[in-house]
């Protein structure tokens, strides 16, 4: 387990603690208010990798007037965080540029803040603070397309704003924060096993990811240990999750340029993909499968079938590779640039795509992986995220393959329980490495990216406050940034081939 | 009297065998990329479906807007009675121009566009202006190649035209009608709003042209207009056979027999044609907007040449 070192600073010192850890190479992985009872605290995480290095920054502040100067101007994502600080906690960010309303839409009444314990059941709507700001952009033959919340296919809710002069996009704003339903809060209280079934249902096909983010931070929390094996076996479960998501969405970029034949064959492979998780777990999309102290494998895959389909994918992506038209609709469209992907912290295929080795399982890694190597691509487009997708799916197989030689083949077919529940359940008391008392932090290399989880325990060991926090939270920035100059019809094909979590970024 | 038989049976065959024609190259499709398919009839199914919907018209459309699916269907039901699919001898002959059918397609093309505008919508205006822009292109490449056939015959009469190359089946095969059987098929795969130009199947928003434009029609008006952009694939590749390979359709003097022969060989070659299109479809993927003007340029660049060819070879 990492140690995690947690510096209690004041409020006036954190933009020079923040500047020195950013220097240093860290990034901001969390940022989360805290209720305690006699101040708000902020909590920031930074992290860094190779080797795995985490520091916490709290401050504490008056909790009748929450003041803290802002971050904005030192990081993208820490304004993002204030602003979403600022909405469900009333923190108010000193100095923000951009002080608008982030997760509560504008029809809340001010004042109103819904993570608080005493903000009691939701007010009636209103509207105080007027209309949603879209910047307007004006000229001769520009126009908007607003497109959504609700769409034609069974997709997320996501409203888009797009200012165009005839194909061309001049600005877009993705409106976002329309499924909130109050996740963290549902945590509190609760025992840490019973948050689990919370837990892999932040975004539906993160399961996997989401649950042993969170199932790691809990084990820290409470000084558990676990096995070996059983992080062997959740490191399998996660990447079939990254299998079955990565052939889903090479299917789906196909299908977007209408190149169905390579999505019905892409179809087939994810099922074939579904079926196995069925067995390994007995759910298809893997839940059940981590367990706070372990994992609960069913059956073990088998690697020869597993390669099968990977040689499948890998025929698959250069069939659309060696499509004139495929490739030519692929190639240069909505480049993220990799200035840009740093700056705004992007994660996971979307910052890899733009040239970032950023990855949680070389830089945050809770098991050996043996050789592996990140998959970044140079191009920024939707070509290069394609390619680190299908090299993923590659690379997963792999790893796959290297993690199962280290599960004994004796103890295979048996549930790969290591520990017994209850002795993870109990707060731990001792165990003298911990840092903060009975506060955990999980970092996972979940499919979209990595995923943050930060877990504070009350002393009788429920759950006080969970924190989480989505790849799709960093990057739905950078889709913006992507599309401009791009022309509208291709913004379904570019949307596509970031994939973000519309759930798994509102909480 | 067999032309006035044979006239209202391409009709009747068109208006009842363009949803199953569609139906087909569904079925064809979907049994290429390893999909079993709905079933040839799905289609009639569906239209029955929709007919039987409470027809609503959003708020702030008018008479444009409701207008625009009769005027699409009674467009396309013209041409079909005018073209000669089955027969070169339909009474409505003397409309048979080439100038007054390819003006009666886009006619229908501008009333839906209209249609589409008149929503107010967003979607609406861009199918619109979408769609437009390829009418601008395809129009003038139909009438080009189709004049390129008539120069032979020195008459811009389709029923001419046919009636020449049944006679003389050895002049169709020629460079002019090559050049022009390409051009007029890029155009009709634009203007049915097929792959690469369309995707009929797809569910985003932001990428359609055809389909944009009737976002906003339900129930009955939908069901109008699905049926008549069916016959309107029926009658441009009913077209295309009937121009470059003409055999089998009756002409004047031809009994009761050939004109029941003529039927069976249209519906044949228009399923072939039909099956072909859809066949072709699996292996391609759609354009890039900015890339479909390019696509139809150069099928008006072969119209051009057909033309130029033709008076060349003459």
């Amino acid at each position: 387990m990492t140690d995690r070192l947690v510096v209690n600073v004041t409020a006036a010192e954190l933009a020079d603690r923040t500047s020195r850890l950013l220097a240093g190479g860290y990034r901001l992985a969390l940022a989360a208010a805290h209720e305690d009872p006699d101040a708000l605290r902020l909590v920031y995480l930074y992290v860094a990798g190779s080797p795995d290095r985490r520091t916490e920054l709290h401050v504490r502040l008056d909790p009748n007037e929450p003041v803290i100067p802002s971050l904005a101007g030192l990081s993208f994502p820490a304004g993002r965080f204030e602003r979403e600080m600022r909405d469900l906690y009333g923190v108010v960010p000193a100095g923000h540029p951009l002080p608008h309303r982030l997760v509560r839409h504008h029809h809340w009444p001010r004042g109103w803040y819904p993570m608080r314990a005493d903000a009691g059941p939701p007010p009636a709507f209103g509207d105080p603070e007027g209309p949603y700001p879209f910047l307007t952009v004006e000229g001769p033959g520009v126009f908007e397309i607003p497109v959504g919340p609700v769409h034609a296919g069974l997709i997320e809710p996501g409203h888009f704003r797009f200012s165009v002069v005839g194909e061309t996009i001049l600005k877009l704003k993705a409106r976002l924060w329309f499924v909130h339903r109050g996740v963290e809060k549902l945590f509190a209280g609760r025992d840490p096993a019973e948050g689990l079934p919370l837990a892999e249902r932040v975004s539906g096909d993160t399961s996997v990811g989401h649950a042993l983010a969170y199932c790691l931070a809990v084990e820290e929390a409470t000084g558990c240990v676990v096995g070996e094996e059983a992080q062997r076996g959740r490191a399998v479960l996660l990447e079939l999750e990254r299998l079955y998501n990565h052939v889903t969405d090479i299917g789906a970029l196909c299908n977007d340029v209408a190149h169905g034949i390579l999505n019905s064959q892409s179809g087939r492979v994810r099922e074939q993909l579904l079926r196995l998780n069925e067995e390994v777990t007995g759910h298809r999309l893997l839940r059940g499968g981590v367990v706070p102290g372990g994992a609960v494998l069913r059956a073990l895959p088998a690697p020869g079938r597993l390669m099968a389909l990977a040689a499948d994918v890998a025929e698959l992506a250069a069939l659309a590779l060696g499509h004139g038209t495929v490739a030519d609709r692929f190639s240069g469209t909505a480049v993220l640039p990799a200035e840009a992907a740093q700056d705004l912290g992007a994660l996971g295929y979307v910052a890899r795509a733009s040239g970032i080795a950023v990855d949680a399982r070389s830089d945050h890694p809770f098991t050996d992986l043996g050789p592996f190597a990140v998959t970044t691509r140079p191009g920024g487009d939707v070509l290069a995220r394609f390619q680190v997708r299908a090299q993923e799916v590659a690379t997963s197989v792999e790893l796959i393959t290297y993690l199962l030689a280290g599960l004994s083949p004796a103890k295979a077919p048996n549930p790969l329980h290591t520990t017994t529940p209850g002795h993870c359940r109990s707060p731990g008391s001792g165990g003298g490495h911990r840092s903060g008392p009975g506060s955990g932090v999980g970092i996972v290399e979940g499919w979209r990216g990595t995923i943050t989880h930060r877990v504070e325990l009350a002393a009788d060991g429920t759950l006080r406050r969970v924190k989480i926090v989505d790849p799709s939270f960093f990057n739905w920035p950078a889709l913006p940034v992507a599309l401009s100059g791009a022309i509208v019809p291709d913004f379904p094909l570019a949307n596509k081939s970031f994939n973000l979590s519309y759930a798994g970024n509102d909480l | 009297m067999t032309g006035l038989v044979g006239a209202v049976a391409q009709v009747v065959v068109v208006a009842v065998g363009s949803p199953l024609l569609v139906g087909l190259m569904r079925k064809i499709r979907a049994r290429l990329e390893g999909r079993v398919g709905a079933g040839v009839l799905q289609t009639w199914r569906d239209l029955r479906k929709l007919c039987r919907k409470e027809a609503i018209s959003p708020h702030g459309t008018g008479w444009v807007f409701r207008m625009a699916p009769l005027v699409l269907a009674g467009t396309a039901l013209v041409v079909a009675s005018v073209v000669p699919l089955v027969t070169t001898q339909s009474p409505m002959d003397g409309v048979a121009d080439l100038f007054a059918v390819a003006a009666l397609l886009a006619l229908g093309s501008v009333a839906l566009a209209l249609g589409g505008l008149d929503t107010g919508t967003a979607f609406g205006g861009m199918g619109a202006s979408r769609e437009v822009t390829l009418l601008a292109l395809v129009e003038p490449t139909i009438l080009l190649s189709v004049f390129a056939l008539s120069v032979r015959v020195g008459s811009t009469n389709l029923g001419e035209i046919v009636t020449a190359a049944v006679h003389d089946p050895m002049a169709v095969i020629s460079p002019v009608s090559l050049l022009a059987a390409v051009a007029l098929g890029v155009v009709t795969i634009a203007e049915t709003g097929r792959i690469p130009v369309d995707n009929p199947s797809t569910h985003l928003e932001l990428t359609m042209i055809h389909e944009a434009m009737v976002l906003e029609y339900a129930g009955p008006d939908l069901a109008l207009i699905e049926w008549a952009s069916g016959m309107r694939l029926f009658v441009l590749l009913g077209l295309l056979a009937g121009l470059f390979a003409p055999w089998g359709i009756a002409t004047a003097g031809a009994g009761p027999v050939a004109v029941v022969l003529a039927l069976v060989v249209l519906v044949f070659k228009v399923a072939v044609l039909g099956a072909g299109l859809a066949a072709g479809e699996v292996f391609m993927a759609k354009l890039r907007l900015f890339r479909i003007p390019e696509l139809l340029a150069g099928s008006f660049m072969l119209a051009l040449l057909a033309v130029a060819a033709s008076y060349f070879l003459a």
